[in-house]
């Protein structure tokens, strides 16, 4: 059971400014179905650029939805300007605070509020610019980056909390650790990092790897039915089909990150990165 | 908000059930007055000794076992992972596991780690189900091989209470001359079960699930079952489990069991039917419902339906607010950030799994209780529908 603030439990019980303006000066569509929470926000800005009306449409859990409301009813009658610096924090204040692990409720707020603002003033997202991090819910390095240094985070396990990236398959957790070492440690350089990680030639990864897959892999994958290949190892990407019955069920991805991923990064080097060939 | 016995509507009986009035009864004395050791020469100790031997018999008669064959643990996990431990210790030359996808933690995350807590390389097979959360026999038969040193394979499902043929699969395990475990903790007291007539090597059941306390529970071992110890210690259940008894939850267990015998056929009668008017109820008067879960091959207790296009944990808090007590798989319940994986491995869609609800029985629900839920759910799920932006009606 979650501990929910007074607030946020009245927010869920009866969220304020449900539904949507019908030609909304801007809209914003955040989040998807698979990730389990999505937020549509419509704006309508005035020739002052004063925010006069907000209204949502959430799919997610209480937080999400008490996120939203409370959003809503910050942004109605606040300048545009002070809109853009609204941050996720300002969100969860609102509210007396979220549970930690709910904290990427306020984000998505957040983000639908920018896109929003966006989709008003026809300026390009920045966030929606940067590298997919996280495949599972769709994160870019940018907003990791963000997360990060606006709320202060220490850990991979914080970046999930606020950001949900790492939450799904986990194959980008070394991509956060190495994102978390960047934007909170300059000095420490993560090229360097990665160099001394780096002491084999191509050929002798390629080499290791396809050892691995023939003596190790192929054989337990048999077991269950199935068969593995490789494709490609391009840098740290490592392509493989997957045959037979795991091929393009759920479970391809946990055999692929908790075991095929696992092995590989055991054995040959612990950079590497799985990907299914499609 | 605090909720007493009188209003709460309780319909998470698979996560737990209410300690049984005549099973509280039954331990207070052993709480109180009976505090001896069983294990003491002395007539004080003596007694426990004799109300653990009866309780020992209860459990038994209700598994159609022999009282040798049980021994007490601290809970179904602890059972799990003694049956599984035990068949790695005798065959140190096997490393060969074949379980399921969708087994409780207790199984799945123990068969998960397996590696790192033996420091020994195994090979899990994990069997897939179908659409309908079955087991393919056929695909079960091909997995096992020389190697393999215990299948462990749940009889019921925690989530979709789908039952698996563990009795079928037992057999063949047999002919292969590999242990078979069944991870039986959601099925004992909900359904018949005679292991005089199966080859089922090894059982764990849990007595919170059937109306005992938590933190009771056993592990049926086959005589003649080679077995190794989890717990090292003193000779207690016949050096098979060290440790003090936990004699006032084992005298429960006991009750427990014998309650549960008497009530196989209200629980298979009556439970059931008011479990089918729940769901055939919410299945019509909801759109957008579905079933999870095939419908025959399954616990007469539990329904688990998912309501498409919104979230399980907003659906929870607002059966909360009619002090309705059910769970959901949805991710944000499950403490992860992905729904169930029984869910996942049954291939149901993410508009589904974020939004399924788990009710299930016991014999404490009444059919009151059934049209409160049936008057409440409809709205519930109509007022989160306006709020979600995926949600169109047609
Ligand atoms: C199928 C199954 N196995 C094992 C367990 C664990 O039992 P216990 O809580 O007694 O450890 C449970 C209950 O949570 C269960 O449903």
């Amino acid at each position: 059971m979650w501990e929910y603030t007074d607030k946020v439990q009245e927010h869920f019980t009866n969220p304020k400014n449900v539904g949507e303006i019908k030609n909304a000066s801007g809209t914003g569509n955040v989040g998807s179905i698979a990730c389990g929470d999505a937020l549509r926000l419509t704006i309508q800005v005035d020739e002052n650029d004063i925010i006069t009306d907000a209204k949502f449409k959430t799919f997610g859990c209480a937080s999400a939805i008490a996120s939203s409301s409370m959003l809503t009813e910050m942004l109605k009658g606040m300048k545009l300007e002070d809109a853009k610096n609204l941050t996720n924090d300002d969100i969860a204040q609102a509210l007396g605070g979220l549970p930690k692990e709910k904290m990427h409720c306020s984000v998505m707020g957040r983000e639908a509020l920018e896109a929003a603002i966006a989709d008003y003033t026809g300026v390009m997202l920045p966030m929606a610019q940067g590298e997919v991090v996280c495949e599972c819910f769709g994160v870019t390095d940018l907003e990791i980056i963000r997360a990060i240094k606006e709320n202060s985070l220490a850990s991979v396990e914080e970046i999930t909390n606020f950001t949900k990236a790492g939450g799904g398959c986990g194959k980008c957790e070394g991509r956060l650790a190495a994102l978390l070492v960047e934007s909170t440690d300059k000095q420490s350089s993560p090229a360097t990092a990665q160099k001394k990680k780096k002491r084999m030639t191509a050929l002798e990864k390629i080499k290791k790897i396809e050892e691995v897959i023939e003596r190790e892999i192929k054989p337990t994958l048999k077991k269950d039915d199935g068969d593995i290949q490789l494709i490609d190892v391009d840098g740290d990407f490592v392509t493989v089909s997957l045959r037979g019955t795991c091929a393009g069920c759920y479970s391809s991805q946990t055999t692929l990150k908790e075991y095929v991923e696992k092995k590989l990064r055991e054995q040959v080097l612990d950079t590497l990165i799985v990907e299914e060939d499609k | 908000m605090a909720f007493s016995l009188d209003t709460v509507i309780y319909m998470d009986n698979n996560a737990t059930t209410r300690i049984a009035p005549e099973v509280l009864d039954a331990m207070m004395p052993y709480l109180s007055d009976y505090y001896g050791n069983p294990s003491s020469m002395h007539t004080f100790g003596g007694q426990v000794g004799e109300a653990v031997t009866q309780a020992r018999q209860s459990v038994a008669d209700l598994l159609g076992a022999d009282p040798g064959e049980i021994v007490f643990t601290s809970c179904g996990t602890e059972s799990d992972s003694t049956a599984i431990f035990s068949a790695l210790r005798t065959y140190p030359e096997k490393n060969h596991v074949v379980t399921t996808r969708v087994e409780h933690p207790a199984v799945k995350n123990l068969c998960d780690n397996l590696e790192t807590l033996t420091g020994r390389k195994y090979h899990i097979s994990r069997l897939p189900v179908a659409e309908d959360g079955t087991l393919d026999i056929e695909r079960y038969k091909e997995c096992l091989t020389d190697e393999t040193a215990i299948v462990s394979v749940m009889w019921a499902n925690n989530e979709t209470g789908v039952l698996f043929p563990v009795e079928e699969m037992a057999k063949i395990a047999k002919e292969r001359g590999i242990l078979f475990h069944t991870d039986a903790v959601q099925a004992v007291g909900k359904i018949p079960i005679n292991l005089k007539d199966s080859t089922i090597d090894m059982l764990s059941l849990s007595g919170h699930k059937l109306h005992a306390p938590k933190g009771i529970g056993v592990l049926y071992v086959r005589k003649g079952t080679p077995f190794v110890p989890f717990l090292n210690g003193g000779h207690q259940e016949k050096g098979r489990r060290g440790g003090t008894e936990n004699v006032a939850s084992i005298i429960g267990l006991g009750k427990a069991c014998e309650l549960a015998a008497a009530m196989m056929d209200e629980e298979n009668t009556r439970v059931r039917a008011l479990r089918d008017k729940l769901e055939k109820g919410l299945l019509s008067s909801v759109p957008k419902a579905i079933l999870n879960g095939h419908p025959e091959k399954r616990l007469p207790n539990t329904a688990n339906i998912s309501f498409e296009y919104v979230e399980g944990e907003a659906i929870l808090l607002m059966m909360n607010q009619h002090n309705i007590c059910a769970s959901s798989g949805s991710a944000c319940t499950s403490g992860s950030l992905e729904p169930s994986h029984v869910l996942r491995a049954m291939g149901v869609p993410f508009t589904a799994a974020h939004g399924s609800i788990r009710f299930s029985l016991s014999v404490y629900n009444t059919e009151e209780e059934v049209d409160f839920i049936l008057e409440k759910m409809p709205p519930i799920i109509a007022r989160l529908r306006e709020l979600s932006p995926f949600w169109e009606e047609d």
